[in-house]
Formats: C-alpha cells, structure tokens, sequence
C-alpha cells in the first residue's frame, strides 16, 4: 500500500463487510504536533476479544478465499514503523473503531495520497451506506456527511451522475482550500 | 466552491430529467475491493468505471464493490453480470482498459475477450 488512503479504504471496505449503515471516518493532520491520525469508526456487527486480539495476524483472516489476512497487519507494521500504532476497540454487536497514528515528519510516513478518491468511491460505490467524513488540517476543517446530503435530496440517489460529479468537486475543492493545496 | 446550495439545484434538474433508475435490474459491475484489490490499484478502476458509466449516462448499471474474488494475482478484478447472460471476469484491469470495457461491454454487449481472465496468459 504506496498511500495512507488506501490503507483508510482497505478498513471501511471491513466496515461495509461488517453490515454497517454508517461509517464514520476522521483523519487529523498537525504539522505543530507532528502527527497524522485517522480512525474509521462503524456500526457493523463487531467482534468478540478473542477476534480483535488475532486480527492483526497476518495469518488469520475472517475470508474463505485465502488463509491469510493482511488488511490491518500491514497497517499495524506502517504505523509503529513511523512511531505510531494502531488501536482496535470493538464490540459484538456494537461496532469497531479503528485509530491509527504515524509521526507526520517520519521518513517512513507513505503519503497521506488521494483521500477525496477514497471517499468518492466509498460514497458512490454504497448508496445504501452512510459516511461521514471529517478532515482536520492543522485546525482547519473540512466535512461531508451523506445524511445531510441526502435530505437536501429528498430521494434523488446519492450516485445519480450529476450529484457524483458535484461530489467529487465538492471534496477535492474542500480539501485543497484546508490544506492550501500543498500536496505531498 | 461547490456548495449545498448547489446541490438543490442538481436535485431539481435531476427530477425533471428522468424517471431515475426505477428499474435497477440492469448490468452489475463489481469491483473486488480487499486488500489485495485495493494494493493492485482497484481505487482508480472503481473511480474510472464511476465516470464513464456516468459520462454516457448509462442508468441501468449499478457499479459498486465486493470483497476479495479469490484469485488475488489476478487484481485488480473487475465482474460484470448482466441479465440472462453469464458473469463476465476481468482481470489485471486499469482505467484505460475500463474505457473499452464499458464502450464494447456495457454499451454495445460485446465482450472484451482479451481483458478476461480466460485468455490471461495466453
């Protein structure tokens, strides 16, 4: 994984396997403090302790396809690689949260990468599945919630091909004013 | 920049414009999305499919994503079901390619035999 944005992905991609209806997902940059963060936040079906404590075992997985699982054992590796780590909480029946931290200067930090494109196509690809996505740059705020976009659209799909174009203008626009437009 | 504002104005050109997508038996396309998928590069072929599906305004194809397909050398995967045919499986897909697959495939019904994962290797 060459982006921290894929590695964002690849856990809500868990989350809407989970069942979840709504996904929260909160990413932080702070230059002054020196960190990243980010937490993907559901309320899927959960796991019980004995899950959460062999999920970032690469050879443990919930998949039939394959015997291994490497979605957040690469995660965790990235982060304590860039001194940070990675904080699972979950409970059956609740919902998993997900918290990941890296120091932002690490040389070792990926790029935080295409996060408007990750968001998009989580959006787009799962109409039925609310996000909600809060993106804080050295105190500056950008934010989009799929609830108050759909009562704006009172029952015009969230993926019909106009409200997909504004979408994405919307969070690439968004957070290029709270970032400056610095790009990594 | 885009604002809400914006957006109710889409919501009322939308409405006049089309019976939206009542009928949503049409063409699936599914993109594999686990962490094999999304390391090979299924974000950008997922993001491409949204466009030209919605460029061509083709209402009847859903386009959304799956877990891992099983055959993760082979990602990125792309399946494309449409009714009363059988599964079509890309593979090693990439936005240039999503272009001829939604032209030839999903526009005219022709399959791209080249891109499937049949005739991988060959």
């Amino acid at each position: 994984m060459r982006e921290i944005s894929l590695h964002i992905l690849d856990v809500a991609t868990n989350s809407i396997e989970a069942g979840a209806s709504l996904i929260e997902i909160q990413v932080e940059e702070d230059t002054g403090s020196d960190l990243l963060w980010f937490t993907v936040k559901d309320n899927g079906k959960g796991m019980d302790k004995e899950f959460v404590k062999e999920v970032t075992n690469p050879f443990f997985t919930s998949r039939k396809s394959r015997k291994v699982g490497l979605g957040l054992s690469l995660l965790q590796a990235v982060c304590e690689r860039c001194e940070g780590k990675l904080i699972i909480k979950s409970r059956l029946g609740t919902g998993t949260t997900v918290e990941a931290t890296f120091r932002h200067s690490h040389i070792d930090r990926p790029p935080l990468g295409n996060i408007a494109d990750t968001i998009l196509g989580l959006i787009l690809a799962n109409p039925a599945v609310d996000f909600c996505y809060v993106h804080v740059y050295n105190g500056r705020k950008f934010h989009i919630d799929t609830r108050e976009i759909k009562k704006v659209l009172r029952g015009v799909p969230i993926d019909s091909p106009d409200v997909a174009i504004w979408l994405r203008d919307y969070l690439r626009n968004g957070l290029k004013d709270i970032s400056g437009g610095v790009k990594e | 920049m885009k604002t809400i504002q914006e957006l109710e104005e889409i919501r009322k050109k939308t409405l006049e414009k089309i019976s939206i997508r009542k009928d949503r038996k049409g063409t699936r396309v599914v993109v594999g999305m686990a962490t094999c998928g999304i390391a090979a590069g299924a974000r950008p072929v997922l993001l491409a499919f949204l466009e030209e599906v919605n460029k061509r305004g083709l209402k009847d194809v859903i386009v959304s994503q799956t877990g891992c397909i099983g055959v993760c050398e082979y990602e990125p995967i792309v399946e494309v079901y449409r009714p009363g045919e059988e599964k079509v499986t890309y593979v090693k897909m990439t936005p240039e390619k999503v272009a001829r697959v939604v032209a030839e495939h999903l526009v005219n019904g022709k399959v791209v035999t080249e891109y499937t994962i049949g005739s991988y290797g060959k």
